[in-house]
């Protein structure tokens, strides 16, 4: 038998606490899992630093890679014998489901502002470089692997196949919803996913909702917008995102100082120079910066130790709301007051916008830029959700904008000038700060 | 800190009027490609390189009132135009941006469709590979459009002047 077409003898199955069970019949899939690449993400938590605040938020890349696998596999047993589902795509979709995220590094957002990166372009070299994944991959056919990276690039030929991974109602999505809200323990982010696995249906470029399980969708999209709000942009977990892009842009600014470093940085030398090759991406996970923040808290340089230690012990910088327009001049009046009293607003003083996070919002389809979700009506025609939705419709293109400005409260009390403290007081509480 | 809000509003300083998101989104993208340092991360689309944070961040720039879009009522479309607004001015005034000028190119950019940007920024999202893959790709990822052979070899002779000009 074909190695494609191999099965294990007996169906293996993962215990998951949102799907209950993920099965694995397929010899590729379960050979994929059991990669040195695909292991990795069980060290890389799947919301990095939202464990901060929602300390359930503990789970990994891992585990949501398996839910996303699980749910395209669900998907595709529901399109069995349907119009337009060819299913020798079958091994191709749940490959991509799989490998999404393969390119996920520790930290993923702050990693890649401070040091350029671009999680998808590793997931591609994982895929297509000299890794065991590769070696799997193309068994199953020479260019199979170029096949899988095509469709989580989205440049595969078959819409259809993407967009079962990409869109804007896709397993990615479903699952990391039901798991965030799941570890985190918030009551959002619950919608009736059976139903909606039940009714999708496959047409020649896409995958669309019969329109009778738009009520189910309209939950989905909801879940969705309380997640982003309640969960992914809680003011508290940027700020330790605030404190962790400083620690990275500290220690690259001294390393490029000569700074002397107790122990040399090793696994971060090649993030400093900016020339990360596969073998060193892959090095580093969660365990080993938390190595280097340990160290870093006893570090010669004050600001390193600071933010290290504000970061591994959850003494996170305080906030204000804040308007770019009408503060402009209050900001940089701050930055000077800040300099004055010795503290660096380089890393002291941060203006956070949420957009700066990961968002995907719905929005109906714009110019053609992204392909909105169809309902498909008992004639046969397309109908865009928010046509046929007043729910969906009020919450799409509202006002998602939120500036904050982030510092370290307690350093304020340390400044010996009173004055000083008096107008930084004024400008960020318009008052003197309760102690 | 806010120098990515800054440096879009640096960019429509210099293009007065962006019309079209789809434009918009094509523009900043051959720019970024060419090395002007705009930060929103593209990934591939239905419909080519599509920036979502520069989606996100033109709306918080727009919300705070430092560049206007207006939306034009179009036959079976709606067309947004975008331009820097006085209070955008004046934070720019008071806002050093570490951006070159890239006036040349936009005013280039500007005269062409979308149509053929979307073309241009598609070439250059696949410019590790060699020229005749790249056209297979194009016509792999676009079938729709339909993209003639003049219409890329214009599009790579736009890909070489841009160079010209920014290197």
């Amino acid at each position: 038998m074909a190695y494609k077409d191999e099965q294990l003898n007996e169906e293996k199955v993962f215990k998951d606490p949102v799907h209950r069970y993920v099965h694995v019949r397929d010899r590729v899939i379960w050979d994929l899992i059991a990669t040195p690449e695909f292991q990795r993400l069980r060290r890389i938590k799947q919301l990095g630093t939202t464990n901060i605040t929602f300390h359930g938020a503990e789970h990994s890349r891992f585990n949501h890679s398996l839910g996303v696998y699980e749910i395209v596999r669900r998907i595709i047993n529901n399109f069995q014998g349907r119009p337009h589902w060819n299913n020798e795509d079958r091994l191709l979709c749940m490959c991509a489901a799989l490998l999404h995220d393969l390119g996920h590094g520790p930290f993923s957002h702050s990693f890649e502002k401070v040091f350029k990166l671009d999680h998808e372009f590793y997931t591609q070299a994982i895929i297509m470089g000299d890794t065991v994944v590769n070696k799997v991959l193309e068994r199953v056919s020479p260019g199979f692997a170029q096949e899988v990276a095509d469709v989580i690039a989205k440049t595969h030929s078959n819409k259809l196949v993407i967009s079962l991974i990409s869109s804007q109602i896709d397993a990615d999505r479903m699952d990391y919803l039901q798991r965030d809200a799941y570890f985190t323990g918030v009551s959002y982010g619950h919608f009736d996913m059976e139903r909606i696995l039940r009714v999708m249906r496959p047409i020649e470029d896409q995958v669309v909702i019969k329109s009778s399980g738009m009520h189910a969708v309209e939950d989905y999209i909801m879940s969705r917008y309380q997640m982003y709000w309640q969960v992914y942009f809680h003011p508290v977990t940027r700020s330790a995102e605030v404190i962790l892009t400083k620690i990275l842009h500290r220690a690259k600014h001294l390393y490029e100082s000569d700074y002397n470093f107790k122990l040399q940085p090793t696994h971060f030398l090649s993030f400093f120079l900016g020339k990360v090759s596969l073998k060193e991406y892959l090095k580093l996970d969660e365990s080993i910066v938390h190595y280097y923040f340990q160290l870093w808290q006893e570090e010669e340089d004050k600001i390193l130790r600071d933010l290290c230690e504000r970061f591994m012990n959850r003494r996170l910088f305080k906030y204000v709301e804040f308007n770019p327009n009408k503060q402009i001049s209050d900001l940089l009046r701050l930055m000077e007051l800040f300099r004055e009293a010795g503290i660096d607003p380089e890393y002291y003083l941060v203006v956070d916008s949420s957009s700066d996070l990961p968002y995907d919002f719905y929005r109906p389809g714009e110019e053609e830029e992204r392909l909105p979700i169809h309902l498909l009506m008992p004639n046969g025609s397309l109908k865009e959700l928010s046509r046929q939705s007043d729910i969906v419709e009020s919450i799409s293109g509202k006002k998602r904008t939120d500036h904050k400005l982030y510092f370290p409260k307690d350093f304020l009390y340390t400044i010996k000038d009173e004055k000083i403290i008096e107008e930084i007081e004024r400008i960020l509480y318009g008052k003197e700060m309760q102690s | 800190m806010l120098d990515n809000h800054a440096k879009l509003m640096q960019f429509f300083s210099e293009a007065k009027q962006v019309t079209g998101r789809k434009k918009l989104q094509k523009m900043v993208y051959i720019l970024q490609s060419f090395g002007i340092p705009f930060e929103e991360k593209f990934q591939f689309h239905f419909y080519g390189p599509y920036s979502e944070e520069l989606t996100l961040r033109i709306e918080e720039l727009c919300n705070l009132g430092f560049i206007a879009e207006e939306k034009e009522v179009k036959s079976n479309y709606f067309q947004y135009h975008y331009s820097l607004t006085n209070d955008g001015t004046q934070f720019l005034n008071q806002f050093s941006v570490n951006m070159p000028s890239c006036s040349e190119c936009i005013e280039i950019l500007q005269g062409k469709s979308s149509r053929f940007l979307e073309l241009v920024s598609t070439m250059l999202y696949f410019k590790e590979l060699p020229k005749d893959e790249v056209k297979a790709k194009v016509h792999t990822v676009k079938p729709k459009q339909k993209y003639s052979d003049e219409e890329m070899v214009e599009a790579w002779n736009l890909i070489d002047e841009l160079a010209g000009m920014i290197h």
